[in-house]
């Protein structure tokens, strides 16, 4: 939001319409949700008080620590690879060109195809018997590699398939970014005689920061709640190995039917989303106001 | 140069190669794709596809899940313009409280809803409908319009609204003949990205749906029988599921990155 804007309250009939409608559609589930995390819930029609237990169950189960423990370690290694590989396929890219408008097609791609297709298409490509890659690994690498019962191949791929998945929006996002430096910059290195690393170190990047924090900010959410890529593959396992969050939360809730712990979940969830978020929304704003956005 | 070239080649092989192993999955025969591994289908075959295209349970669910993808767009976009534009040129009571509580909602994880949508959707009698599905997408596609809207509106210049304002435009006409035309582009965008993230979502779509407006997705997961797994229509569903978003990436290809980056590059 840009400072020099014009006072005046009336522009709340403008936002009126669009905030009853994200009323509509959070505001009401979450008090059911604050609700729920309170009670314990027999069926519909049963339920009891039971107060803040619920929150202290979720902060000493097992069930809950493994989940954000693996949780924590998987956006961890996908931020991790996906950054600065996401970085270098940016500047690989050519910046004119007929290439540019195919290019961008296919790194787009992986980010259209629906979230359970994903899963899909690295199961048929994963598999030991049916997969390329799953026979390329075991016969002619000869490793012994089926992610439905070691719990490391289970890992390799899934952050395998998070890097396919994702790593295009990094890029695009970086490549938009390094788009807008204007040549005098460049320029302004080559007569210095400035070497790549320092072009990239002291020109590219400080020029990226902005469009780098929405990308690390888009990828952080995202990977915190990933949910039917690893279940389409994996199903969780083997065991519990690739059970996350939103995958741990669906079963308490739909699975069990404890409505009223899966509540209590959902909420210190959200707040670790949230706290996370806001501190990035901080810095994203920050970032808006400096010199170095544009 | 080259080196770059060949990093660049690399990445995008690395990209295509699982999608090319779906696509031609999809024109094998059952006994070939257990068989035997085959960089290139023996006998092509379209009985994936003949059998999903004569069965009105896969057609219907496609036309569900691109009707509510196509209804969500459609009540997204009124409603995020004129708060996107409020965000963008006013400063009104609470701004910036409101703003971020938008985008607390592009972040919530949508299984913490599962529950209480399942119930209000009940209740409201919209259970099992395409509307229901459109209307939970804008929890998160809302705000993102909005965002990205917002960005875009304040990419254009303030003194154009102030020089219409003093030749005599009210606001609604202004904004339809002068504003709309300038933001059409960050309105495309904004489209495609609602588009994007209603066809690729899964979760509330399964769960807000039974068998009356079944999406494609769910549709899916009754290829896994306890017979075992039909993998060829799997694979055919699959790449049905690429066309429509492949169709879409042209019109906006310059400008994904400027939508993902929320019209801020």
């Amino acid at each position: 939001m840009n400072n020099n804007r014009f006072a005046d309250n009336r522009a709340w009939f403008l936002v009126l319409p669009a905030t009853l409608l994200v009323a509509f559609s959070s505001l009401i589930p979450f008090i059911a949700v604050v609700n729920y995390s309170l009670q314990i819930v027999f069926n519909m029609n049963t339920h009891s008080f039971v107060g803040w237990s619920t929150f202290h169950d979720a902060l000493t189960n097992e069930e809950f620590r493994g989940a954000l423990g693996r949780q924590v370690l998987f956006t961890a290694i996908v931020l991790a690879i996906e950054v600065p590989l996401g970085i270098g396929v940016a500047l690989t890219m050519p910046r004119s060109g007929r290439a540019v408008g195919p290019i961008m097609v296919v790194l787009a791609l992986p980010l259209l195809v629906p979230w359970n297709v994903v899963g899909l298409i690295w199961q048929i490509f994963a598999r030991g018997d049916i997969g390329l890659f799953g026979a390329f690994v075991n016969n002619v690498l000869h490793i012994n590699y089926n992610y439905a019962t070691g719990s490391v191949s289970a890992w390799f791929t899934v952050v395998l398939m998070s890097v396919w998945h994702w790593t295009s929006l990094i890029a695009l996002l970086c490549y938009a970014g390094l788009c807008a430096i204007p040549g005098a910059f460049y320029q302004a290195a080559r007569i210095d005689g400035a070497s790549r690393w320092a072009v990239f170190r002291f020109i590219e990047l400080p020029k990226l920061r902005g469009v780098l924090t929405i990308a690390i900010l888009l990828r952080f959410v995202y990977s915190f709640k990933v949910y039917a890529e690893p279940l389409t593959v994996t199903g969780g396992g083997p065991g519990s190995s690739t059970t996350f969050m939103t995958e741990m939360l669906t079963n308490t809730a739909i699975g069990q039917f404890a409505y009223g712990k899966a509540a209590a979940y959902g909420l210190l969830y959200f707040l670790i989303i949230l706290l996370i978020s806001y501190v990035f929304y901080i810095v994203l704003t920050r970032v808006g106001t400096s010199e170095g956005d544009q | 140069m080259t080196i770059r070239r060949i990093c660049l080649t690399l990445f995008i092989l690395f990209l295509l190669i699982p999608i090319y192993w779906l696509v031609m999955m999809s024109f094998k025969s059952n006994t070939e794709i257990t068989s035997q591994l085959t960089f290139f289908p023996k006998d092509w075959t379209l009985v994936h596809y003949h059998d999903i295209f004569n069965s009105g349970k896969w057609t219907g669910s496609f036309l569900h899940s691109l009707s509510y993808v196509a209804l969500n767009v459609a009540i997204t976009l009124p409603l995020a313009i004129p708060a996107a534009y409020a965000f963008s040129r006013y400063d009104f009571l609470a701004d910036k409280h409101l703003f971020f509580w938008f985008l607390t909602n592009l972040m919530a994880p949508p299984a913490v809803f599962l529950i209480p949508y399942f119930q209000l959707y009940h209740s409201i009698h919209l259970f099992d409908t395409v509307y229901a599905v459109a209307l939970a997408h804008t929890l998160f596609n809302l705000p993102l319009a909005v965002w990205i809207l917002e960005g875009f509106m304040s990419g254009v210049p303030r003194e154009i609204d102030e020089t219409a304002y003093l030749d005599g435009y009210s606001l609604p006409r202004f904004f339809i003949k002068i504003f709309l035309p300038l933001i059409g582009s960050g309105i495309g965008v904004a489209a495609f990205f609602c588009f994007m993230f209603s066809w690729i979502e899964l979760l509330l779509a399964n769960t807000l749906t039974s068998s009356n407006a079944m999406p494609f997705a769910t549709m899916m997961s009754s290829a896994f029988t306890a017979s075992g797994t039909d993998w060829g229509i799997l694979a055919a569903a699959g790449t049905l599921t690429l066309i429509p978003g492949v169709l879409v990436i042209w019109f906006v290809r310059h400008r994904i990155a400027s939508g993902f980056a929320l019209g801020r590059v």
